[in-house]
């Protein structure tokens, strides 16, 4: 339902629909995942995991597992010692855990055999002999002090911030106390987001071959080929050149294969002490282990607001539960204070934030990245807002947008703006302010809206290079084969490459080959995350093909003797643009312009603009442009038990220009499922140590893991909203994370709508929503002092670190 | 990926080489029908036998037909789960069964399972349906320690409890003990006639009355005029999720809608399905859609609801999964009554 037809009217593929270039051979079973590869004389690989959440190691033996028949070699983390991890402030990995287990299912040995039978039998043979050390599995524990605990014994990392708290984020952006003595309203709140994992369908899985070149060649499913293979080169000692990665097609990521990992590692090393390929799957239970999922957060708010809807002052205090190491976590840290931004004016923002460790599988990037969390308690917080100023929650926030080309509270650079056209969408399609006000108990309507990057403005490691190169190669018979580093994860990259450079040179996608996310092959794009792809691959792309359109038009036209400003490539064919004369092939165009220029190739790159602020920490946040979203959902509640239906979500995302539609579609919708699973069930729990050995993985398995089924999935209706954005290829933004943030949110305030209960908590489970109809229902408050409310009840007191104080953009 | 232990499968031709075999082989062998619910505990080491004696063969367990004199239906203990969902016979006299079986997880595994794996299906916990490094890491517990040499296991659920108290979660169990069901089994000596209530016991280890040697042959189900019947399962999503409580109404109803028998079964709260007998007593005798019966049939659920002593093993929280039981079985027998 894209609008701005007349945009496209010049354009052949950009806003259409296609088929994606690799759904085909998906469909048919014909596609090699990383798994199903098998090259001669194979081995297999498995790891032996931690029992224990957090123990010294005092000796590993092996002796007893290589003399088991069929098993070709074994190691330990002596073997492969150099520590790694994906931000350069935290290289706190190990292949293989050397002097201490930090949570169990970390792996200590590893064994290579002649099938998986085997080795996994091997694993029993080897002795392991541990010191247990105090474990810490709260955000409470991960808090104290050196003097209220024996840290040396339960410090999980030396390198922390202090304590067990690893990273400790403090920015006050204008000043918090004016803006709150200017507030008619204010609220402080407690909001908790559970911890949850991506689950993708396909675990983790990689390959290694040591070849007679000496050279290693790793298969992974990997969302960061270029990431995996820095990690690599150091861990392995050797030149990057002498490393190839090859990332495999990927089933599904969702940030869960963002890092370079152990097992990844563990296979090179183990083919270079075999001299055979290994390779090394994942079982489900270790995807869970490998996790790098979302954050649990436990947050402090406290917002000022004019009588008229304004936000003066808006103060988050955000506790993250990180796991056992660092992963992306300094990042995630800032994300919960980067985003709350961008979509409507704050006047002073306070921002402080504390990632603990804990011994429990480490938290990273999932789908949203520290978003989901702050914007799930913005988007509560305005709906209690619009309550006590009696306006309706679009109204509140459609006063109040951020407008274009103007810059945030922290110094964001917002381009184009199209929350105000998603919500006006989402609510006449359900009849948001009727229904709202007019269905009966049980019943229930709400919205959240909410903002995404289109991409990092920085790269993972410092450095000044693009982010994203592509380079096209034509032959004489007229196929065009396009590289570059880029990660199809299911998400349709490939298919965005092909379009791109199929409008550009005016031929058939079925022309097209692509060639991605192959180190030796590929120039380098930084990998499939933080929703850069599209916009950056895009932009590359582009910038690659132009000069060869150029080329071509300008053979054609010396043959031709018509200006190349009279020409244009269409159909794949040389036309004029005013409809005179013959068409010529494109094959013969082509032919022409090798003639006369040489080999036909091309390169071209892309480097985001520096548009974000200077201070410390202003590295997180900035991007070329940023996506909004919008989201009705309609729940039936049972007023007696709590059990609710979500009967149906009404979805608008501003996607700036879709490239192609029903991709975007499907990348909306996915999201909005995402979304609705944690929203209503997803938790990656712990047993607590209670009254059991703590630290272990409550449901590992995709059948106690609770996810919604097709069976509880509502009918979603979709609008694309196109505010063609000055940054993105043809105008786009990104489509693959944003729209999930509206839809907690959207059904926390559905559910207050049904039935009057606030539960301030994600998930929002039926449970929950019990307790509070028994709240309503007795007239008293269930510890939270709040009748009706369930949610965090405590917040733990320690005193954050002096804020770094920043002016305010516009003071 | 989780790999099987090593195993031989033995293929029978007839229920007697099969009970014979069993007989033979004893501890080291288990019969497998479907293996839906017998190969994943096979993989996460909860069974580790031998010998696998399948049942796929055995044409006679795979029938539905009206029984000899008529009265009732016998269902052969290989039907799949869809068939039992789908057959003609069982949805118009059974509804409750159908549905049941409809609701077991998710079609592939509907067209695999069986009935009669549903019914003797393994006690649940999770403590226990997890793989074996997981239980490693944790402590074996009673019901499967680490070895039959462990004698320091305990119960994590409940540390002083002398008993498992794992759960039983089949779907269709707690409505063929409202159907009055009769299980005919078969053992080395000749055949046996249980009637499915006294076929559960409440003990989350020794949960079945069968010697291991028995093979269950096929499920009996009277015919009967005026029996109206639900199933209704509370589990967190709506396909492959084990049920947390099931409950099982049936009813006769005398042409004037007084109620003369009823049958109030709870399943998923205890390590067998419950006849709540004392709950039974309230509803029987005069009219259910009469004034007042409303009161009457909460009064009955309260009643019922009292049997269960859920435990903190399996999805959902403790209290929750106690405090539905009324409204479900009040729900339940509204429903029947619609
Ligand atoms: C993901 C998942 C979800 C599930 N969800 C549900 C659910 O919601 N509800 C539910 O009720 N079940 C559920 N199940 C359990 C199981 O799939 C079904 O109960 C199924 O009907 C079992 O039948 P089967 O033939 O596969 O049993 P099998 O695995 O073959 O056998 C189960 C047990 O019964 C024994 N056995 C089988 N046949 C006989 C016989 N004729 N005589 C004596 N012993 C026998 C076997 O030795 C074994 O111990 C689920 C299983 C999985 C894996
Ligand atoms: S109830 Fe107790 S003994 Fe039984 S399986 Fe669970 S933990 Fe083990």
């Amino acid at each position: 339902m894209s609008e701005n037809k007349d945009f496209q009217a010049g354009l052949t593929w950009i806003g259409k629909s296609w088929a994606q270039v690799d759904g085909l051979a998906k469909a048919k079973g014909e596609t090699v995942y990383a798994d199903d590869m098998f090259l001669p004389r194979m081995l297999f690989a498995k790891m032996l995991r931690s029992p224990h959440p957090h123990a010294r190691i005092k000796s590993i033996d092996l002796t007893q597992a290589l003399k088991r028949p069929g098993v070709v070699a074994a190691m330990t983390g002596k073997d492969l010692p150099i520590p790694f991890g994906i931000l350069p402030v935290s290289q706190d990995e190990e292949s293989l855990c050397v002097d201490k287990v930090r949570m169990i299912g970390d792996p200590v040995a590893a064994v290579a055999a002649i099938d998986e039978e085997t080795a996994e039998s091997a694993l029993e043979d080897i002795v392991v002999e541990y010191e247990l050390l105090p474990s810490v599995l709260t955000i409470e524990d991960g808090l104290k002090s050196l003097e209220e605990t024996e840290i040396s014994k339960t410090q999980i990392h030396e390198y922390a911030d202090s304590g067990n708290i690893h990273k400790q984020v403090a920015l006050e952006f204008g000043d918090i106390e004016t803006g709150f003595a200017e507030a008619d309203h204010i609220r402080e709140e407690l909001y908790y987001y559970e911890g949850n994992t991506h689950l993708p369908i396909e675990q983790h899985s990689a390959v290694a071959q040591h070849g007679a070149d000496g050279r290693i060649t790793l298969w992974s499913s990997t969302q960061t080929p270029h990431y995996v293979h820095r990690a690599l080169a150091k861990v392995l000692e050797m030149p990057a050149s002498q490393i190839r990665v090859i990332a495999t097609p990927v089933g599904g990521g969702f940030g869960g294969k963002t890092d370079p990992f152990q097992h990844e590692m563990v296979v090179c090393k183990l083919a270079m002490m075999t001299g055979r390929p290994v390779k090394l799957t994942l079982t489900r239970e270790e995807v869970f282990y490998t996790h790098r999922g979302r954050h649990p957060v436990l947050m402090w708010v406290k917002a000022g607001m004019k009588s008229d809807g304004s936000i003066t002052a808006l103060h988050f205090r955000n506790f993250l539960d990180g796991g056992a190491y660092g992963s992306y976590g300094v990042a995630s840290t800032y994300y919960t204070g980067a985003l709350q931004t961008v979509t409507y004016p704050i006047a002073n923002y306070k921002f402080e934030a504390m990632r603990v460790f804990t011994n429990k599988a480490p938290c990273g990037p999932k789908r949203g990245h520290g978003t989901p969390q702050p914007r799930f308690a913005l988007e509560v917080l305005l709906d209690k807002f619009a309550e006590d100023l009696e306006l309706d929650p679009a109204e509140l926030r459609l006063r109040h947008l951020i407008p274009d080309n103007s810059k945030t509270v922290n110094h964001l650079t917002v381009t184009t703006n199209g929350l105000g056209e998603c919500i006006r969408k989402v609510t006449e399609a359900s009849r948001f302010q009727q229904q709202r006000t007019g269905s009966s108990l049980g019943k229930g309507f709400g919205l959240g809206c909410g903002s995404y990057l289109s991409g990092a403005g920085l790269p993972v490691y410092w450095n000044k290079m693009p982010h994203s190169g592509v380079q096209i190669k034509i032959d004489r018979g007229g196929g065009v084969t396009v590289f570059c580093g880029s990660t199809d994860i299911g998400q349709g990259s490939n298919s965005v490459l092909a379009g791109i450079v199929a409008e550009e040179l005016g031929i058939d996608i079925g022309n097209i080959i692509v060639v991605t996310a192959d180190t030796d092959l590929t120039p380098v794009d930084l990998g499939s995350y933080s929703s850069r792809v599209t916009l950056m691959t895009g932009n590359a792309a582009i910038d690659a093909a132009r000069p060869l359109r150029e080329k071509i038009l300008s053979a054609a036209s010396e043959v031709l003797k018509i200006p190349a400003e009279k020409l244009m490539l269409r159909n794949s064919s040389v036309l004029s643009k005013n409809g005179s004369g013959e068409p010529v092939s494109f094959v013969d165009a082509v032919q022409w312009a090798e003639t006369k220029y040489g080999m036909l190739g091309s390169v071209g790159s892309y480097t985001p603009p520096s548009h974000g602020g200077k201070y410390k920490g202003a590295g997180v946040g900035p991007s070329p442009n940023y996506s909004y979203s919008a989201c009705v959902a309609e729940v039936t509640c049972d007023p007696e038990s709590g059990i609710y239906r979500v009967d149906k979500l009404w979805m608008a995302h501003d996607i700036g220009q879709a490239i192609n539609e029903k991709l975007v579609i499907g990348q909306v919708e996915g999201s909005a499922y995402m979304g609705l699973s944690e929203a209503m069930m997803e938790e990656q729990i712990y047993r607590t140590g209670k009254d059991n050995p703590g630290g272990l993985h409550k449901t590992p398995s995709m059948l106690d893991y609770k996810s919604l089924t097709a069976l509880d999935m509502p009918e979603i209706e979709t609008f694309l909203v196109e505010t063609h954005d000055p940054e993105g290829p043809y105008g786009a933004k990104e489509a693959g994370q944003g729209p999930l943030l509206p839809i907690m949110p959207a059904i926390a305030n559905a559910i207050y709508n049904a039935v009057g209960v606030r539960v301030d908590e994600v998930p929002i489970t039926p449970e929950k929503i019990y307790q509070g109809l028994k709240e309503l229902k007795s007239g008293k408050p269930g510890g939270s002092g709040v009748i009706g409310r369930v949610g965090p009840k405590k917040f733990p007191k320690i005193t954050f670190p002096e804020a770094i104080k920043v002016k305010s953009v516009d003071s | 990926m989780l790999r099987l232990p090593p195993f031989e499968y033995q293929a029978p031709n007839s229920i007697a080489e099969a009970v014979a075999l069993k007989a033979e082989c004893g501890d080291s062998a288990m019969f497998v029908s479907g293996g839906t619910d017998l190969f994943p505990n096979m993989k996460r080491r909860q069974f580790t036998p031998k010998i696998l004696i399948g049942l796929r063969k055995l044409a006679e367990l795979r029938s539905i037909s009206l029984d000899d004199s008529g009265n009732g239906l016998m269902i052969g203990s290989g039907v799949s789960l869809s068939e039992v969902a789908e057959h003609p016979e069982i949805l118009n006299n059974f509804p409750a069964l159908a549905k049941a079986a409809s609701l077991v997880s998710a079609p592939q595994l509907r067209n695999m399972g069986t009935i009669g794996g549903n019914l003797c299906l393994d006690t649940r916990c999770n403590y226990y349906n997890q793989t074996f490094p997981w239980r490693k890491a944790l402590g074996f517990c009673l019901k499967k320690p680490e070895s039959p040499m462990q004698n320091d296991a305990i119960c994590w659920v409940a540390r002083s409890s002398p008993k498992c108290l794992a759960v039983s979660s089949s779907d269709c169990a707690p409505v063929m003990v409202a159907l009055d069901a009769e299980f005919h089994l078969m053992n080395p000596d000749g055949k046996r006639i249980v009637p499915a209530g006294g076929f559960y016991k409440n003990d989350g280890m020794d949960f079945l009355n069968k010697t291991p040697d028995e093979l269950l042959v096929s499920i009996h189900l009277p015919l009967h005029e005026g029996w109206k019947m639900n199933y209704r399962k509370l589990s967190r999503r709506g396909a492959i999720d084990f049920p947390v409580l099931g409950v099982a109404v049936a009813l006769r109803l005398d042409t004037s809608g007084n109620c003369m028998e009823a049958r109030i079964v709870l399943g998923g709260v205890a390590s067998c399905p419950l006849r709540a007998f004392e709950a039974e007593k309230l509803l029987v005798g005069g009219s259910l859609t009469a004034e007042g019966s409303l009161t009457r049939i909460e009064n009955t659920a309260q009643v019922a609801a009292k049997l269960a002593k859920p435990m903190d093993n399996t999805d959902m929280t403790l209290g929750f999964r106690k405090k539905m039981v009324t409204q479900f079985v009040a729900e339940t027998i509204k429903e029947v009554l619609k």
